[in-house]
Order: C-alpha cells, then sequence, then structure tokens
C-alpha cells in the first residue's frame, strides 16, 4: 500500500509538526498567516463533514468527500492569484472555500437543484466537471488564451490519480508543452480511483511524466499545506514568467469514501488508514502552531466556534435551498430563442395546469 | 477478498433474481461455459462494479479474465478490439451512460466496421454494457440515454432487457453473438426481483432481436424498452383503455414485423422512451410504421420521451421522465382522433 511519497517527496512540515529545510523550496509565513492557513484547514473539514451529514439526513442525494485533501486544496488554491483561474474536478470543495465560493453554492449540484450552480466569473473558480479529466483540455485552452492576452496569468488545473489515464489528459500534456501554454496541472494522488489502487493507472510515480512531455514535474507532500503551497507558487511563477506548464503531483490520501454511495471496506484496508492518519494535515499545522506559541487553547477553541458557525450556516441554507421551477430545465440550454424549446415549455406549462394535485414524486439517492 | 453470496452454478431450481444478479449470473455461466470471455471494466475487479454487476466474478475466475482497467473509456473498448481480434470475447461495462463518451470514437469508427472491412474475416465478438437511463436521483452524467446516437451507427446490434428473467438470457446470448452488441441495462429496474429459471437452455439466437408482446390489447399499442416497460405496463393496468404494450428488447435492428402486426389490430402506436424525443428513436420507429400502416392507423404515432433538454437535476427528473401520468396523456390524444 503507497504511504510513503518516497526520496523526491517535497516536505517542508513533517507530520510531527515541525519545520524542516528542503534545498530547493521555501516558504517562509508570518504568524497570521500561518493562523490563517489553520483555519482555512479546519473550515474545509467542517464543510466536508457537514455535506457528508447532510447527505446522510437525506438533504442531498451525493457528497464526494474531500477529507484528507484539505492540505493539498487549500495550499495550492492559496498559491494562485485571485485573478487567476482554477479548473477543479468535483472534490476541489477547499480549492472553493479559499477562493470565497459559498459552500451553500457548492451544494445545488449534490442536492439535484443545478447543474451547475455559479458563474465561473464569480471567483475564478470553475464548474465541477464530473467526466474525468475533462477539464485539462479546457485549462490549456484557457492558458493559451491568457499567454495571447499578455496576460502573465497563470492556470491551475486540477485532475485525479485515475484521471491520470484518460486520452484528454494525455492530449492536455501535448497541448500544454508545445505551446508552453501557463498551466500547472496540479494533481491530487489520493491514491485510490474509486476502488482502484494507483497501480492500476501506472508503473511509475505520477510526476515523472511530465519529462516525457518535456515540461518539469514535482511530487510534493499533499498533507502538507507549506509545501503545497511553495511548490505551487513556484510553478505559478514560472507559468507567468512564460516558463511552461508545471505537472505537481500532490501526494495524499483520500480519508473518506469516494463519495457517499461508496463502501471502500469492499476493497481498502483500515491499516492503510491508520497509517495516513498519522499524517493528517490539519494536525500537523496545530501542533507546529501551539508547539512555537502561534495559536494558544482559546485562539483554537474560537476556531472551533466559526467552524461551528459553517456547518450551522449550511444545515439551515440547505434545507432553505429551493426546488427549481419545473420549466427552468428549458431556460438556459440555448444562448438564444428556440423553437423547441418554447414549443416544450408551453406542453409542460399547460401539461402541469391540468393537475388538481402534484403529480406524483418518487425518491432520490445514488450516483457515484 | 471479502465475498458476497456465490454465483448460482446450475442446478435445477427456479431462483428469485434481482435484475443486476440475473445479470451476474448470465456472466458467470458464460464464462465457465468459454474461456475466451472476458470481464473488463472500471472497478468491475475487487469492488464488482459500482452496481455489483461483476460482484463475486473476479474471484472466481482470477485477475486475468476480469481485469480492473485503467480509467480510461477508449482504451476499454480499443483494447477490447484487440483482444477480439486475437479470439477473445470481451464483455465491457461503461461504469455510467454519460462515460461512452471518449469512447465512441473506437465504438463508431472501429467496433462498428472491422466486420466489413476485414470482408467478413475479423469477428468483433464484443460486449459493451452500460447501465443506462435515469430515476435514481444521481448527479450529472449518470443518468442518460444514449441509445439513439448508437443506433444511428451501422454495424452495431443493441438489446436492452426489461427483467431479471430477460436479463439473464439476453446477457447470454449477447455474448454469445459474433456481432458487437451494445447492452443497456435499466439501472433503476437493477434491484427488481423476478423469478429466473437459471437451468433453461439458451433460446434460439434470433429470439435475442425479437419484440415481445407483454401485454395484449386491442385499442392502442405502446411500444417501450428497458425501465419504461413497467410504467407502461402499470400505465395500461391503471387505465379503462385496452392497451397492448410491447417491450422492444432489440433497438438496434428493431422486430418491426412484432410492431406492426400489432399496430395493424390496434391501429394507434405510442412510442415511450427516457430519451429525448428529438432525434430519439420514437421518430424512428414513427417513420417505419407509418410506411407500413399508413391504411390502419388510425391516429398519427405519437412520442413520450424525456423533453429536448439535457436530462435535468434530480430535483426535476420526476417531471422530466415518462410517467404513467404523461403515457396515459398521450393515450388520450390518440384515442382523440
Ligand atoms: C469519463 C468518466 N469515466 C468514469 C467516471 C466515473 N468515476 C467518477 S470518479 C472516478 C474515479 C476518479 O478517480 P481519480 O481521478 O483518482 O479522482 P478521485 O475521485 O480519487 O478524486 C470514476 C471512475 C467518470 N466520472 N467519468
Ligand atoms: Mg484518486
Amino acid at each position: 500500500m503507497a504511504v510513503d511519497g518516497g526520496p523526491e517527496l517535497v516536505q517542508l512540515l513533517t507530520p510531527e509538526g515541525v519545520l524542516v529545510e528542503h534545498p530547493d523550496v521555501a516558504l517562509v509565513l508570518t504568524d497570521e498567516q500561518w493562523r490563517e492557513r489553520y483555519e482555512l484547514l479546519v473550515m474545509v473539514r467542517r464543510l466536508d463533514a457537514e455535506a457528508t451529514a447532510l447527505q446522510r439526513h437525506g438533504e442531498l442525494g451525493l457528497w464526494a468527500p474531500c477529507q484528507g485533501q484539505e492540505a493539498a486544496q487549500v495550499g495550492a488554491a492559496l498559491a494562485t492569484r485571485p485573478t487567476e483561474r482554477i479548473f477543479p474536478t468535483y472534490r476541489e470543495h477547499g480549492m472553493a472555500y479559499v477562493r470565497g465560493v459559498d459552500p451553500v453554492t457548492l451544494l445545488g449540484l449534490f442536492r439535484g437543484t443545478t447543474l451547475g450552480g455559479w458563474d465561473p466569473a464569480d471567483h475564478g473558480f470553475n464548474l465541477y466537471t464530473i467526466v474525468i479529466g475533462d477539464q485539462t483540455l479546457h485549462a490549456v485552452g484557457y492558458a493559451m488564451g491568457a499567454q495571447r492576452d499578455g496576460a502573465h496569468e497563470g492556470v491551475l488545473v486540477c485532475f485525479g490519480d485515475g484521471a491520470s489515464s484518460q486520452g484528454d489528459v494525455a492530449e492536455a500534456f501535448v497541448y500544454a508543452a508545445v505551446n508552453d501554454a501557463p498551466v500547472v496541472f496540479f494533481c491530487q494522488n489520493n491514491q485510490w480511483a474509486i476502488s482502484e489502487p494507483l497501480e492500476r493507472q501506472t508503473r511509475i510515480p505520477l510526476f515523472k511524466r511530465a519529462a516525457g512531455y518535456g515540461f518539469p514535474g514535482v511530487r510534493v507532500d499533499g498533507n502538507d499545506v507549506l509545501a503545497v503551497e511553495a511548490v505551487v507558487s513556484a510553478a505559478l511563477e514560472r507559468a507567468r514568467a512564460g516558463g511552461g506548464p508545471t505537472l505537481v503531483e500532490a501526494f495524499t490520501y483520500r480519508m473518506g469514501a469516494h463519495t457517499t454511495s461508496d463502501d471502500p471496506t469492499r476493497y481498502r484496508t483500515t491499516a492503510e488508514g491508520e497509517a495516513w492518519r498519522l499524517k493528517d494535515p490539519i494536525e500537523r499545522v496545530r501542533a507546529h502552531i501551539v508547539r512555537s506559541g502561534i495559536a494558544d487553547a482559546a485562539w483554537l477553541a474560537e476556531v472551533e466556534g466559526r467552524a461551528e458557525q459553517l456547518g450551522e450556516h449550511m444545515r439551515t441554507a440547505c434545507r432553505a435551498m429551493p426546488d427549481p421551477t419545473p420549466t427552468s430545465m428549458f431556460d438556459q440550454v440555448y444562448a438564444e430563442d428556440h423553437p423547441v424549446m418554447d414549443r416544450e415549455r408551453a406542453w409542460l406549462t399547460s401539461y402541469l395546469a391540468g393537475f388538481t394535485d402534484a403529480p406524483h414524486h418518487a425518491g432520490a439517492g445514488g450516483g457515484q | 477478498m471479502r465475498r458476497t453470496t456465490r454465483v448460482p452454478a446450475g442446478g435445477s431450481d427456479m431462483a428469485v433474481l434481482t435484475m443486476a444478479r440475473a445479470i451476474t449470473t448470465g456472466l458467470a455461466m458464460a464464462m465457465r461455459e468459454d474461456p475466451k470471455v472476458l470481464v473488463m471494466g472500471e472497478d468491475v475487479g475487487r469492488l464488482g462494479g459500482v452496481f455489483r454487476v461483476t460482484d463475486g466474478l473476479q474471484a472466481e475466475f482470477g485477475e486475468e479474465r476480469v481485469i480492473d482497467t485503467p480509467l480510461a473509456e477508449s482504451g476499454i473498448i480499443g483494447t477490447a478490439v484487440g483482444l477480439a481480434m486475437r479470439g477473445y470475447a470481451p464483455v465491457c461495462e461503461i461504469q455510467f451512460d454519460g462515460f461512452i463518451f471518449p469512447a465512441f470514437d473506437q465504438i463508431t469508427t472501429q467496433v462498428a466496421r472491422l466486420h466489413l472491412r476485414s470482408a467478413g474475416t475479423l469477428a468483433m465478438r464484443i460486449v459493451i454494457r452500460v447501465p443506462n437511463g435515469g430515476g435514481i436521483g444521481a448527479v450529472e452524467h449518470h443518468s442518460e440515454s444514449p441509445e439513439a446516437y448508437f443506433a444511428h451507427t451501422p454495424g452495431l446490434r443493441i438489446v436492452t432487457p426489461s427483467s431479471p428473467g430477460d436479463a439473464f438470457t439476453m446477457i447470454r446470448q449477447a455474448i454469445v453473438h459474433p456481432d458487437p452488441v451494445l447492452f443497456l441495462e435499466p439501472k433503476r429496474r437493477y434491484w427488481e426481483k423476478a423469478e429466473v429459471d437459471v437451468d433453461a437452455p439458451l433460446p434460439p439466437m434470433a429470439d435475442l432481436f425479437r419484440a415481445r408482446v407483454v401485454r395484449r390489447g386491442s385499442d392502442a399499442t405502446l411500444l417501450c424498452w428497458g425501465p419504461m416497460v413497467r410504467t407502461c405496463l402499470e400505465a395500461a393496468e391503471a387505465d379503462t383503455r385496452d392497451l397492448e404494450v410491447i417491450d422492444a428488447r432489440s433497438l438496434a435492428p428493431l422486430d418491426l414485423p412484432t410492431i406492426v402486426e400489432s399496430v395493424t389490430r390496434t391501429g394507434r402506436l405510442l412510442v415511450v422512451h427516457e430519451a429525448p424525443v428529438t432525434g430519439g428513436l420514437g421518430a424512428e420507429v414513427a417513420a417505419s410504421v407509418t410506411e407500413a400502416c399508413f391504411y390502419q392507423l388510425e391516429a398519427p404515432v405519437l412520442r413520450v420521451g424525456g423533453f429536448s433538454v439535457p436530462y435535468p437535476p434530480a430535483r426535476l427528473e420526476d417531471l422530466y421522465l415518462p410517467d404513467l401520468d404523461r403515457v396515459l396523456e398521450a393515450v388520450d390524444r390518440a384515442m382523440a382522433y
């Protein structure tokens, strides 16, 4: 089982919460910045736990938990500038939070009230993409646009270890390489693609694939928020300066199920989970800030209180989320009026008007 | 490796099986009978598939025959082509209907054409299993009904069972058939149970492409398949008019003689499917039946289907999918002519 990232793993904060030096990578944070990072990690874990609970209570059809990947997501998102676009998969709740997306906004997709839910331009955060790998090409194209605009902007695109097998991802690498596109490929290797372990996707560490395409690849401890921020910052800086793409493999672990529909006890051992629990991304930051006097017990309790409030906010807002109106399904399929939409909208409206009771409704739940 | 219940290995009893389990049982039987049969797809091995349809197969047949593939659908189908060239009979699982499109190229430009292009020398003995359709409250891309794209592609056969018994028989026939077969599994019916005769001999191959009249009636014919068969049967039971229900079973080729025979008696035809009506298979049926039964028709062939929009978010799917009310509303219109 994959627990150890090997000698090439960039790490700046050990699982015990001790700062270590790296020959090529460094990042020094102020006390305030440390507290900010800790709080972000705690809030992201809380939002994830809250959404998981909401699914259990039938408020969401599905949720894809990000537990264990908080540092990878928070660190990478913090490395971007707010004007730089992030292309997520469906699990980047931590990045969304850093970007200022209200977690409630993320819930619509999983509750089944919307197929999207937000304007990518609002927070520079693209829509979630469920079809594995598709967004990597979009990010490269977006980066090619930035390049043509002379914008000195980087683009960050997420994908998983499983996604690394998709043809579209290979094509994205090629397009990025030959165009020197200012894009950072951020692969969260959480060791699993549903039930399939990394060995089913690759025989070499994923970051080494970059060499074959002609750009650098780095493996970073994905549970080390400091190292992730440092490595992704350097990669983005390189992209902005015209240096082209970088592949960053964040070596991490999906601590929860693939989604709330999944039962990981069918395919992985509890021993593996235990080993990774010792590398928890939040514990190590807490250890560091407490030991070095950056935070005291009172402040930690305040953070817990704010996390509790976030949970409360999500519960209330999720339950209050209205169902979409029936004819809304016709409204935004096309940018301009469309005769088929008009015809079908009119038909559904008059059909529904013919009922004295609401038409019957079945229950929800399912999907991967 | 944890195991759930063992797949029945034959015997003389009728078994009560869910549709999912009926397919598992048929797959296991086909694999026992023919060592060339392989199962491949994402999560089909250790997990037994996200719907557990391949549960227990890797434990029985090993990793050489039940392959957890890399996460790449074009790869699943492309390598299946090579395996078929080498004499194997891959049964590929596409995890959800909405994820077949990365393999669209391999299916439509290679799988569908190689028999013809090799002057009949290459058999593409490939089955592509796809959990199909909506109704389970899923997120985007997990509820699609893409049959029309494939029915439009010459060289492919498409079948879809609506009951555990048919699922058990049809999967085995599809595996034996020398042509590529798209096998659409109505996922919202996976857990419905029925008695299945797991000992019955395999019916003649021609039966795989035959529609079945599942309810006799005289006022109008409802043609449906997969998940809509139960919906149409419920509609027929609930209504005072005498409705005939036909389970198409095969979408490519369509069993026109059975449909035409029925319409000749009833004079009215409604085609019911989950896929959007625009450009859907209902249009193909309507054109063919109009041509064959023009003078017997009392009303135009009507289509009941999904709206011409992307499959909506789960909270709207009950409005999107044809249900009893929508079917009977269309019957009203057909009867009013
Ligand atoms: C094209 C496509 N095929 C299959 C799926 C079903 N599916 C959803 S997530 C997943 C595994 C993804 O693994 P990975 O890329 O490692 O990301 P992770 O879920 O671990 O974050 C699969 C097979 C999909 N969404 N899209
Ligand atoms: Mg993964």
